[in-house]
Parts: C-alpha cells; sequence; structure tokens
C-alpha cells in the first residue's frame, strides 16, 4: 500500500532504459517517503527481468508474463495497471514519456480518475495549500514541466486522487545502479485475472524496429541547430563541423517544426535530453523547452546573431555573429590547430 | 460501407512562433500575442477522416470542439475542407479543464451526437503536448485505440488497419470499430479549403457568436446548415462535479517564467581572431579533439 510504482517498458524481455532511469529515480522518491519502490514488468519470456531491475533498488516485481503482452497492445495493459492499482493502492506511477507510455498512461488515468502529468522534466516531493478549499497536503509528488510550448514552467500536484501519475522522457532522469546485490521480492501474477479474454482485440500485423540512428544521448560533443540556420541545406555545415570534431547533429524544436532536420534530432523536453562535454547552439534562441533537455551540458557555445538571445545568458562562449559565418571558420581553425 | 466519423479539433495559440511579447512582463502568457490556431495534428487527422469518407460513398465527418466562441472557427475550417458539420461545446463550467475532464465532456458529447464508428483526433495539441485526450475519450467510451497514426491503410468488414509510428520503427495494426485513432503530424497533410465549400459555409456561425443586428438574418432561416450546433453542459446532460476546474485531478500549484542563472561567460565575435582563439583553448583543455 502506498508504495511507488514504475512501470517497465519491455522490447522483447528487454527493459528499456527509461524504465531503468525512472527505477533510479522511484526508488529516490521512495526513500524521501519512507516507502517501498515496485516495478511492473508485463510481456512474453521474463524469465530474466529480475535481474535487470532489482540492482536499481526493487522491492517488489510484479511479472506478468503471457503470449498476448508483447508486442504491447492499449487494453491488455491497461488492464493490468487499472487492477493492480486498485489492489495495491500505490501513491506514485511513474512511466516513461514514450510512445507506449504515452498510449498507456491516459487510458489509466482515466479508469482510475487520477491526474496525469505528461513530460516532466523534474519531480520533487513537497507540501501544497489549497487556497480555495483552506487544506493543507504534505508529501505530494510535484510534477514539474515545461508548459505551452516550452516558454514557462509549471508544477503540478493532484492533491486528491492516487495514484500520482507521471510520464518523465528518456534521459531525463539519471540511471544509476544502487546495489549488485539489491534483494527483491518477485511476484508471477496470473495475467487471467487481470486481463480479461475481450481485451485482446488489437492485433499487431507487422512490427519493424531499428536501431537508432544517431547516438545523441551519448555523444560528448553535440552541435545543435535552431530555426536560425534557415533551412534544410543549412544544416549541411553543421554535418560538416560535426565530421571534423566527431560530433553529433541535433536541432531544436522550431527546427524540426520547420522541416529543417528529422524528428528524431530533436533536442528538448519533448524530444531528447542530452549531457554532452560539448553542445554548441547554432542559430537557438532558447526556448525553456529546449533548454530543458540540454542545461546541464558541460561547456555550452552560443552562435547567434541576436546578442539577446536568452539561451545566451546559461551559455560559457557567446559568440556574436551568424553561424554561416562562424561555422566555416570553427571548421577551418579546428583543422589548422589540431594538426 | 459509409461511416460515422467524429473529428476531435483544437483551437491552439501558435506556440512554435512565440515572439518576445508572448509573455507579459508579470510571467503570465500573453495570449493576445498568439494568433489563435487549428492544432497541426488535428488537421492530419481531419485528412484522415475525410479520406475515409471519400473511400466510403455516403460516409459523414463532424467536427467536434470544445472552447469559447471563436473556437467555432476550427469548425468553420473543417467544413471549408469537406466536413459536413460541427458541434461547438461552449460553456462556462468546462473551464480550467485537465485533460480528463475535457476528455469526460468530450466522450460526453459523443454520446450524444451517437456512437460514430471512428472517432479520429490529433495525437497531442501544440498547447499542452500531453497527448492524453484521445486515449481518455477512448477509455471513457469502452473503446479500444490506435495512437501515433500515419495511415489508415484500410478500413472495411468493421475492421481498420493502421500504420502507426512507434519508439525506434513502425508498426500494423488492426484493430475493430468502432474505435478512437490519433493520428501523428509524420501523417499526410490536409487538403486545402475548397472554393465552393468556402462559398457555401463563410457565413457559418454559431448562435453564441451571432450579433443582435444579424446581417443576412433570412439566409439562417434558409439555410439551416449556416447554424452551427452549439451545446451547454445541460444540452449534453454532463455532470457539473466532472467538468471544468472541479472535475481536474491536476492542480497547478504554481507556474514560472524562468529566468536563467546568468554565467560568466566569454563574449566574442565572429572574428577570425576570435574564433582561431577559441578552437585553440578548446583544443588545449581537451573538450574536443
Amino acid at each position: 500500500m502506498n508504495n511507488v510504482f514504475v512501470y517497465c517498458e519491455l522490447e522483447g524481455s528487454q527493459v528499456a532504459e527509461v524504465s531503468l532511469e525512472l527505477l533510479t529515480k522511484g526508488r529516490k522518491l521512495a526513500n524521501q517517503l519512507g516507502v517501498q519502490l515496485e516495478a511492473i514488468c508485463a510481456g512474453y519470456n521474463l524469465k530474466e527481468v529480475g535481474k535487470q531491475v532489482f540492482k536499481f533498488g526493487v522491492d517488489k516485481l510484479h511479472v506478468f508474463d503471457a503470449e498476448g503482452l508483447f508486442p504491447y497492445t492499449s487494453k491488455p495493459h491497461t488492464s493490468i495497471l487499472v487492477n493492480l492499482f486498485k489492489q495495491e493502492k500505490p501513491q506514485i506511477c511513474l512511466m516513461g514519456a514514450t510512445v507506449i507510455g504515452r498510449d498507456l498512461g491516459p487510458r489509466v488515468s482515466s479508469a482510475l480518475h487520477s491526474g496525469l502529468t505528461a513530460d516532466c522534466t523534474s519531480l520533487e516531493i513537497g507540501s501544497y495549500d489549497d487556497k480555495k478549499s483552506g487544506k493543507h497536503y504534505d508529501n505530494l509528488l510535484y510534477q514539474i514541466r515545461p508548459a505551452f510550448g516550452g516558454n514557462i514552467v509549471a508544477t503540478i500536484v493532484n492533491p486528491e486522487n492516487r495514484p500520482q501519475m507521471a510520464t518523465v522522457r528518456s534521459g531525463v532522469m539519471k540511471m544509476e545502479v544502487l546495489d549488485e546485490n539489491y534483494k527483491g521480492e518477485t511476484i508471477i501474477e496470473d495475467v487471467a485475472k487481470f486481463v480479461p479474454e475481450t481485451d485482446y482485440v488489437v492485433k499487431v500485423i507487422e512490427r519493424h524496429i531499428e536501431a537508432a540512428k544517431n547516438n545523441l544521448k551519448g555523444a560528448p560533443i553535440i552541435i545543435a541547430g535552431g530555426y536560425g540556420m534557415g533551412s534544410k541545406e543549412g544544416f549541411d555545415m553543421l554535418y560538416d563541423l560535426a565530421k571534423e570534431i566527431h560530433g553529433e547533429v541535433g536541432a531544436s524544436r522550431a527546427a524540426v517544426d520547420a522541416g529543417f532536420a528529422p524528428h528524431d534530432l530533436q533536442i528538448g523536453q519533448t524530444g531528447v535530453t542530452v549531457r554532452p562535454k560539448v553542445y554548441i547552439a547554432c542559430g537557438i534562441s532558447g526556448a525553456i523547452q529546449h533548454v530543458a533537455g540540454m542545461k546541464e551540458s558541460g561547456i555550452i557555445i552560443s552562435i547567434n546573431s541576436d546578442e539577446n538571445a536568452p539561451i545566451n545568458t546559461i551559455a560559457d562562449y557567446i559568440i556574436n555573429g551568424t553561424v554561416e559565418e562562424v561555422i566555416p571558420k570553427m571548421i577551418k581553425y579546428y583543422k589548422q590547430n589540431s594538426k | 460501407m459509409s461511416l460515422k466519423i467524429v473529428v476531435l479539433a483544437k483551437q491552439v495559440p501558435d506556440t512554435r512562433n512565440v515572439g518576445k511579447d508572448a509573455m507579459t512582463p508579470e510571467g503570465t502568457v500573453n495570449r493576445a500575442a498568439l494568433p489563435a490556431i487549428f492544432n497541426p495534428e488535428d488537421l492530419n487527422a481531419l485528412e484522415q477522416a475525410l479520406r475515409l469518407k471519400d473511400q466510403n460513398p455516403g460516409s459523414t465527418v463532424s467536427i467536434l470542439t470544445m472552447g469559447p466562441g471563436r473556437a467555432a472557427d476550427v469548425i468553420r475550417e473543417g467544413l471549408f475542407r469537406g466536413a459536413d458539420n460541427g458541434y461547438l461545446l461552449s460553456d462556462r463550467a468546462f473551464a480550467g479543464a485537465d485533460t480528463l475532464a475535457t476528455s469526460y465532456a468530450l466522450a460526453t458529447a459523443i454520446q450524444k451526437i451517437g456512437m460514430p464508428d471512428v472517432i479520429l483526433g490529433g495525437r497531442q495539441a501544440i498547447d499542452g503536448d500531453t497527448a492524453q485526450v484521445g486515449p481518455q475519450v477512448a477509455e471513457k467510451l469502452g473503446l479500444t485505440q490506435i495512437t501515433y497514426a500515419e495511415e489508415i491503410l484500410k478500413c472495411a468488414d468493421g475492421k481498420v488497419t493502421v500504420r502507426r509510428h512507434i519508439d525506434g520503427g513502425v508498426e500494423v495494426v488492426e484493430g475493430p470499430l468502432p474505435i478512437v485513432i490519433t493520428v501523428n503530424g509524420s501523417a499526410a497533410t490536409c487538403r486545402p479549403r475548397n472554393a465552393k465549400l468556402l462559398l457555401k459555409y463563410k457565413r457559418a456561425m454559431a448562435p453564441m457568436e451571432m450579433p443582435e443586428n444579424l446581417s443576412y438574418a433570412d439566409e439562417y432561416t434558409k439555410k439551416p446548415y449556416l447554424t452551427l450546433t452549439q451545446w451547454s453542459t445541460t444540452d449534453i446532460d454532463a455532470d457539473l462535479q466532472q467538468c471544468g476546474l472541479s472535475g481536474s485531478p491536476t492542480k497547478v500549484k504554481n507556474v514560472e517564467n524562468i529566468v536563467f542563472q546568468a554565467k560568466e561567460s566569454k563574449t566574442l565575435t565572429a572574428s577570425d581572431n576570435d574564433i582561431d582563439g577559441l578552437m585553440k583553448e578548446l583544443l588545449a583543455n581537451h573538450t574536443i579533439g
């Protein structure tokens, strides 16, 4: 009762990285609240999942192992969570802000009438005073996220309803093993008790998964382009620089929306969160939703013709100039000086 | 087979092109500075609906939206592009709704309209990016859902086949009608306005938009399709406890206009000298190279 739950996403029998990141965060929240951390794995052929999750400090692992549970479809996984939560009454439930988490989370929150906050960039525990009712609440989950196109940051709470649900993107929380030998309990659940046969209504006919085309998340050097790059062709020079200095190319949401760069390159709250050694922001103004995904970079270099671009306030180096002028010079002098 | 299709659409502030005047000095959103637009992914959803209608003669496409009077723009835009009719949910009691209260209102209105075969909507709206309303409407109606759809490949014999985006790839799935489908921005863009339909519907209005001295008043009597359906909480028999602020489990504790912690920084120009110096410095401390 009252524990912190993490829904673990599976690709085959492999637990997704985002879920392990959330177990790390969930463990910390559970410690703060003085409760246990429980994990849910629902899929097929899950004999090995315990090894993957217990070391993050999981006290209880609920395993739902049945053929129809992988690949994921909406209704069976919803029934698992809804019925398990009715029984276990968690106070917090975290899941990845992935395609699966964003398909599942809202359904579960609707069925339980509990609040859900999408794409949180920070989770904390704190108190809340409801001015209307005059009620005071302790130990609520602060679900913090940029809102309104990333121009403001909102702290959301769910005072009355449980579980307090939040989704978090991959890379936002750090993954840290707590103890390689952490001992938790595995509960093999009877799937049929949770999922009625009538839930298996969507059939997956075909499925193609490709390995990620880029390694933005782990890249030590990132060159990111914004709307200021002007065009798809404008991005070419970023690839040139990236090739030279062994970096990866990323993009702001504005650049992706404008069609200058593919969606999988998007850095920010609704894209990838990165922590490179060097982040070179090219023609990026720096909306909060972008900064949320790169502010923990080691060194930030901002190239912008607008010296008042918000991103300049967090930059270590501000280059007042156009990208067309600066990037070729960076390539030139990198070549010259690295010989 | 003719289909009854409902498209969930939202009027949103255009948060993609936020200028410096988008925030007031007090740190609140300056809505007046942001143009109101048809939520982009809802247009992708409308296109999928119109294609279903093209392929299944006799089908109807209805636009369902919730908002103030001016949200009727979304319905008109839908009519100009080929939708058959629209419903505007407008009532003070709907205000302040989070996604759950919104989906309650939409699901209740859909029951009032009569259960459609296909309910389509954008994957998410650009002012909230939550992607929650589609799945929550599905859950409230007891329907299954297909989210992140890129194309409806087939719709026949009470089943629909959809290609959808998943993390790192694509999936083709088949589900039973009735169903809720949310459409991704990577789906086909919406067809443009049709000149004939524009002429036909340009004076279409919801009752709450009509001025007291309505010009062309007799036109509205002759052409009933020019008066858009407008519903309040009472019209859809909504439980007020589940609407608006009181139906929203999430509360906004506070909203901050973030001021970045200024760092000590070096300011450079684009001169050869400055860039040369920077690259030397980065190489010297092994930041790059």
